[in-house]
């Protein structure tokens, strides 16, 4: 099926304004595109964004590794004495019996973080080679990238209300571990190159590739 | 065919495709015609809407973070914690850049994104123009990600799992009022649009000038 992908603003000399939304001719001052209903700067697409997309991912690629080896909760007892890394945190939720829960930890803390990374990487590679290759797969999956980002925080979540409320003298206490910093960087990382990604981009090889 | 003008056009946020608006039924929405993307909805009260949801989220917010959540008791020990004595905590374990994280996703963000909707609503029904309304709209569109009580809400239920086998768990009035604000805020997001504040904006200039 063959979409519609023309015209675009920039083609008939219009702008569209990233805040208020409206559409504009476009009219240069002396501090470049402006605006005319909330004076915001108006860009074509957002400014580096292939370039601060990757540096983010890699960033978060890199943290992803201590994310994953330091403990990210220490529990004490009388008894006994656990260091928990995610991954052994959700086998130890699978052994007492709590699948449902385990699964939950398991596709929140280590498959979404995953498929962030992996897809991110996936749409920049593919904007960067200017692939007009299933425009519409590549747009539902930064979708869903934008759509499931912010659960990668239950882990985070658990930790720090568990190691707040467990702390009972010397009979049971919980502490955060520092796999929670590198783990809440790899969150935050991931969900801020999602917002410098540029959507838009995935469609522009088409209209290059279609022009009249 | 004359061409329209540019204020009757929309350009789709997701794929940069030029389209041109019409009139809508009250409550129904436009989408891109590439890409399927939400362009923009009619909703005729949403301002109101909005404001009373707001209202109530606050209600809400006010309780959550009052009370306890949870209370847990281990032969004869007590201890309960609520929202910002578990941010305190972690602070003080040293933990700084993960408390953080944790204010800034569950209490600064919902509690800044109320106090911005209350800040532009209130004006704008009375047909004021709020002070510094561009910034403000900007600083709404910043911060909306970071709001993550929904997320949060999930934490504490995995907690109580955890939790259930090893100690007695107390629930807290918090708990309840935590379910509650997850609901109000979702449905604060649903009907809060955007497009109605900077058309309203519009309005309230249209008039003054006449």
């Amino acid at each position: 099926m063959q979409r519609r992908v023309h015209p675009t603003p920039e083609e008939l000399g219009l702008a569209s304004c990233h805040v208020c939304g409206l559409i504009s001719k476009r009219l240069e001052s002396d501090v470049g595109l402006l605006c005319p209903r909330c004076l915001s700067r108006l860009h074509r697409r957002k400014p580096y964004s292939i370039e601060s997309c990757w540096a983010l991912t890699i960033a978060a690629l890199i943290l992803y590794i201590p994310a994953n080896l330091l403990p990210i909760m220490e529990t004490g007892s009388l008894l006994s004495y656990r260091r928990d890394t995610i991954m052994s945190g959700i086998v130890h939720l699978w052994h007492t019996g709590a699948w449902g829960i385990a699964a939950i930890v398991f596709i929140a803390s280590i498959v979404v973080p995953l498929f962030k990374l992996l897809a991110l990487a996936l749409l920049l590679v593919s904007v960067q080679r200017q692939s007009t290759w299933w425009p519409m797969q590549r747009m539902r999956l930064y979708r869903l990238v934008e759509l499931v980002g912010r659960w990668s925080m239950l882990d985070i979540y658990v930790v720090t209300f568990l190691a707040a409320l467990v702390q009972i003298s010397s009979l049971a206490t919980v502490r955060v571990g520092n796999g929670a910093i590198a783990f809440g960087a790899v969150v935050v990382l991931t969900m801020f190159a999602a917002m410098k990604f540029d959507p838009r981009l995935i469609w522009d090889p088409l209209r290059n590739e279609n022009l009249p | 065919m004359p061409d329209p003008q540019p204020e009757q056009m929309v350009a789709c946020r997701q794929c940069g495709l030029l389209q041109q608006e019409i009139a809508l039924q009250p409550q129904g929405g436009a989408v891109c015609c590439c890409c399927g993307a939400s362009l923009y909805r009619n909703t005729p009260d949403s301002m109101s809407r909005t404001l009373a949801l707001t209202i109530a989220a606050i209600i809400c917010f006010s309780l959550a973070n009052i009370y306890p959540i949870l209370g847990i008791e281990l032969q004869g020990n007590y201890n309960a914690t609520n929202l910002f004595g578990a941010v305190r905590s972690l602070w003080q374990q040293g933990m700084h850049p993960v408390s953080a994280l944790v204010f800034a996703t569950t209490i600064l963000t919902p509690a800044l994104e109320m106090a911005i909707l209350l800040y532009l609503l209130i004006p704008l029904i009375l047909m004021q123009r709020p002070p510094r309304v561009v910034g403000i709209m900007r600083l709404m569109e910043t911060i909306k990600p970071w709001g993550m009580i929904e997320v949060f809400m999930l934490g504490i239920l995995v907690s109580l799992v955890k939790l259930k086998s090893d100690v007695t768990i107390i629930p807290g009035v918090a708990l309840w009022s935590f379910a509650a604000l997850t609901l109000m805020l979702s449905a604060v997001a649903a009907s809060f649009n955007p497009r109605d504040i900077w058309l309203h904006l519009d309005r309230i200039k249209n008039n003054r000038e006449d």
